[in-house]
């Protein structure tokens, strides 16, 4: 049981050491890599398959009792997290034996691919605000790294915009932490829930949640501070950036999910409009935007920004239908997402060009990867049966239900322009015969391994896009368990305090 | 530009900012210290050396790559943290031995997560800083 919380740590430190020892030999360092994706993916499932009758596994580091030393802690929504991270992952390194170059597995692709994750996986399971922030930065550095890893021009433009604007929300994250540290002495989630009912709701208590809804909003690149994201998602490598789309983002997500269900849940009335107010604004201004470009990288970027805003609607409706929803729509847009990228870069691979000017013809050319690209394109428009259909239909119900009329009409009219753009990249870049020059027309044909390497991952993925969305009744009873968790704090709680947290 | 008198004090100054290094590692347990602070001292010193004979310098005397280096100190830290699970108790709780050793004290695994904290820091400083250099000598 103890194991079980540590070794999702463990796995990626030991492969990253692992990597780092034999970055002369890229072969082994490789298989390495593949090996400790795997392992993740193992470790992961175990955590799940614990937690999923409902228990709250959770371990003291270092046998300091909390709320002193570090709880790691893993609910339904935080096991399941993991487990989707593992996933990214193993498809990631897949799709980087033939979709990397050898410069950037010589200086540290691989190392940094698994402490980034390391620190994902890290901030899913803490149960304790400082070393939240800590996961954070783990998972930032080596991000940091990621991004500009290649020197290109454009890259390092788009790690300057990205650096600046999460190093601002780092900083106001932990003037956060310092607050709530100065006014209940504990940064333990649980510990500080506890603390906080002894204080009027209002107050500092507001001042210290609005401050994590703006750390986490901008890590989540949520309206109005995302700008940051579609200005650097475009630049790196596509593996890299399908990480960071699928991950990164929902790691804000998931924290302002855990923050406001656990430690500031007392003032709704002052969070949930605010939540809302955000979550609309995210969806619009990110649709409007993606349907203003033309390279397919910065397209699915702008969606990444809008998507996010249908999680949050989950959450500033609140009830346990739409909280479930959140929870199902986070797992289903993180394989979509990432899987999107890799598509783009497998279209870049053998259209030549990233652009949907310059793009077409590839329906004739490569089938496969136009049916690869349709089933996430459609899920992430919400088209039944897919994964997107489910989760939209959940937090559109719950937002009826709740009378949150507004925002179930922006949700709907979202979906709609979000089908505009898949059509769109669809039309311009598969369907349209090839133009006149032709960047494709000199790429060679992929070999046996490239397909392997390149179209395997981005299969598997869409395997599971359409496994979710026929077997959505699963996955709905699995989310709304994780929901039912997330409100009744007191479960946490007691897991985390024992006996002591049974306060109310 | 080459200073003779910093050439002859660095060869000077290298053993003993090891020296004292090793000093702030082991005393870090309990009083100002650590493997962070002790581990940017031993940089310093194979820094020297790089700027006053050459970053070659300062890599022969290098026991490994700095590359090698950091995954050794990593792989030390987890070890240490490993030694309590093998024990069936949580990750990272800190263990101590039975009897004294002299100069450094009873033995346990903070001291190897310490040491390995020494030995990734100094991985980490020389891989930036001779990088740097190298990059400037023609």
């Amino acid at each position: 049981m103890n194991l079980l919380l540590v070794l999702p740590l463990l796995v990626p430190l030991a492969t990253a050491i692992a990597t780092i020892l034999l970055s002369r030999a890229p072969r082994a360092a490789r298989a390495a890599s593949f090996a400790g994706a795997a392992g993740l993916l193992a470790a992961s499932g175990f955590l799940l398959s614990a937690t999923i009758d409902g228990t709250i596994l959770v371990t003291q580091s270092g046998s300091w009792p909390a709320p002193f030393g570090i709880s790691l802690v893993a609910d339904r929504f935080a096991a399941a997290m993991v487990v989707v991270a593992a996933v990214i992952l193993a498809a990631v390194v897949a799709f980087s034996a033939a979709g990397i170059d050898a410069a950037r597995e010589r200086f540290g692709y691989h190392p940094l691919l698994h402490v980034l994750s390391m620190g994902v996986c890290g901030a899913f399971l803490t149960g304790d605000l400082f070393n939240l922030y800590v996961w954070f930065e783990v998972m930032l550095m080596s991000s940091f790294v990621l991004v500009s890893l290649g020197g290109e021009r454009a890259q390092l433009t788009g790690a300057l915009k990205y650096v600046v604007l999460n190093l601002v929300s780092s900083a106001l994250f932990l003037a956060g932490a310092g607050l709530l540290y100065g006014s209940v002495g504990t940064l333990n989630m649980a510990d500080a829930a506890v603390a906080l009912r002894a204080l009027p709701a209002q107050g500092l208590p507001s001042v210290v949640a609005t401050l994590f809804l703006v750390a986490f909003g901008i890590k989540a690149a949520a309206f109005p501070l995302f700008f940051w994201l579609p200005a650097s998602y475009h630049t790196p490598p596509m593996p890299v950036a399908a990480l960071f789309a699928g991950l990164l983002t929902k790691v804000g997500v998931y924290a302002l999910v855990r923050v406001l269900t656990l430690v500031f849940n007392r003032d709704p009335g002052f969070t949930s409009p605010l939540v809302l107010w955000i979550a609309g604004l995210t969806m619009v201004t990110g649709v409007l935007g993606a349907m203003a470009q033309t390279d397919v990288r910065k397209v699915l970027s702008f969606h990444i920004v809008s998507q996010i805003g249908y999680m949050l609607m989950g959450l500033g409706v609140g009830t346990r239908l739409a909280l479930a929803g959140t929870v199902f729509y986070v797992l289903h847009h993180i394989v979509v997402k990432a899987n999107l990228f890799l598509v783009a870069g497998v279209t870049r691979r053998v259209g030549g060009s990233f652009s949907l000017d310059r793009l077409g013809g590839l329906l004739g050319r490569s089938p496969l990867l136009a049916a690869a690209f349709l089933v996430p394109a459609l899920s992430l428009a919400g088209i039944p049966p897919l994964s997107g259909f489910w989760a939209k239909y959940l937090l559109v119900r719950s937002g009826l239900e709740a009378g949150h009329g507004a925002i179930v009409a922006v949700a709907l009219a979202v979906s709609l322009l979000t089908l505009f753009s898949m059509t769109k990249i669809w039309a311009e870049a598969f369907w349209k015969p090839a133009p006149a020059h032709d960047p494709g027309a000199s790429t060679p044909p992929l070999s046996v391994a490239e397909r392997a390497s390149l179209l395997g991952p981005v299969l598997a993925l869409c395997a599971i896009t359409v496994a979710i969305g026929l077997g959505a009744g699963v996955l709905f009873r699995f989310a709304d368990g994780a929901a039912t968790q997330l409100l009744d704090p007191d479960l946490y709680i007691r897991a985390v305090l024992g006996t002591r947290g049974g306060g109310s | 530009m080459r200073s003779v008198i910093l050439a002859s004090a660095a060869r000077v100054l290298f053993p003993l900012l090891l020296l004292f290094s090793v000093f702030l590692l082991f005393r870090g347990h309990n009083e100002p210290g650590g493997g962070f602070v002790g581990g940017l001292v031993a940089a310093t010193a194979y820094s020297l050396l790089a700027l006053t004979g050459g970053v070659e310098s300062a890599r022969r005397l290098l026991p490994a790559r700095p590359e090698i280096l950091i995954g050794t100190g990593l792989l030390a830290a987890l070890g240490s943290g490993l030694v309590s699970l093998a024990e069936g108790r949580p990750f990272m709780t800190g263990l101590w031995g039975e009897t004294p050793l002299p100069v450094i004290g009873k033995p346990g695994t903070p001291v190897l997560f310490d040491t390995g904290v020494y030995v990734t820091v100094v991985g980490v400083v020389l891989l930036i800083l001779l990088t740097l250099q190298e990059e400037d000598e023609p």
